[in-house]
């Protein structure tokens, strides 16, 4: 999988919107990818996953925070998260699967049946 | 003093930033030996919020079990440690930016706090502490008698 990722700093109506862009681990094995992202503070219904010409677009939006008072020190940006990612070819973008647990968004990138080895016997 | 090296016409633009170079090596010592110490492999973020009978603490953390967060209050100073495991690693990886280990977060508290009633909950991948302003700390307000 080639890694390309951007930050998309524009919408549509050119209105300027900034994201994080989380940490994100990558790895490999016979059967495809696994995508671990960071997006604390993100619940299940604040992600977004998108996959359009090849390429695949994480968003997760924060939940607003549950605490009182005044920020009296910040180190937090409080935006919502973005990556996007060329997927591979031989990735079966019908069964990309996703959960999310403590702000760890897991997404699974399964090969396609006709990408994965074979073995091809001499008849 | 260190001698600076001969650099080549075409990249004589970058001499005056060459100069620094000592200065950013002594820097780079520095952050070593911090790392190799031990006390701080990764940093993650930290907010402090106040109102008028609280001061709350988050640390936006994600992917933990709350039993691997450790606190401790002392001399009206919060730390907030903790052990992020790595997952199993008989797979190949393509990309590494997540950190893992145990991390260690120290931060003066704005106000005094009481020691007891100090609440944590880690939910969404953040860590949330509150923690009870002490009476003196606390607002108040006199009347004219």
């Amino acid at each position: 999988m080639s890694q390309l990722t951007k930050t998309e700093n524009r919408t549509a109506d050119t209105k300027r919107v900034e994201y994080v862009v989380p940490a994100v681990n990558l790895h490999h094995d016979a059967d495809g990818f696994t995508l671990e992202v960071e997006m604390p503070g993100v619940r299940k219904d604040g992600v977004e996953i998108t996959f359009d010409e090849g390429k695949l677009t994480l968003t997760g939006h924060r939940a607003a925070p549950a605490v009182s008072g005044k920020a009296v020190y910040t180190e937090s940006a409080g935006q919502a998260y973005r990556r996007v990612f060329d997927l591979d070819p031989t990735v079966d973008s019908e069964n990309i699967g996703a959960t999310i647990e403590q702000g760890l968004l897991t997404v699974r990138l399964p090969k396609a049946e006709s990408s994965k080895p074979r073995k091809i016997t001499v008849g | 003093m260190s001698i600076i090296r001969y650099r080549t016409p075409e990249l004589a633009a970058w001499t005056p930033l060459d100069r620094l170079s000592p200065l950013r090596e002594l820097l780079d010592s520095a952050y070593r030996l911090t790392g190799s110490a031990g006390l701080s492999a990764w940093s993650p973020v930290l907010d402090v919020y106040e109102d008028a009978e609280t001061v709350t603490v988050t640390v936006e953390v994600a992917g933990m079990k709350k039993e691997d967060f450790d606190l401790s209050l002392e001399d009206g100073a919060l730390t907030i440690s903790g052990k992020r495991e790595a997952k199993e690693e008989n797979r190949e990886s393509f990309r590494s930016e997540r950190f893992f280990g145990i991390f260690t977060r120290t931060i003066a508290l704005p106000a005094p706090v009481k020691s007891d009633g100090i609440k944590a909950a880690y939910e969404d991948g953040i860590l949330t502490v509150t923690l009870q302003k002490a009476d003196e700390a606390k607002p108040r307000k006199i009347t004219v008698s």
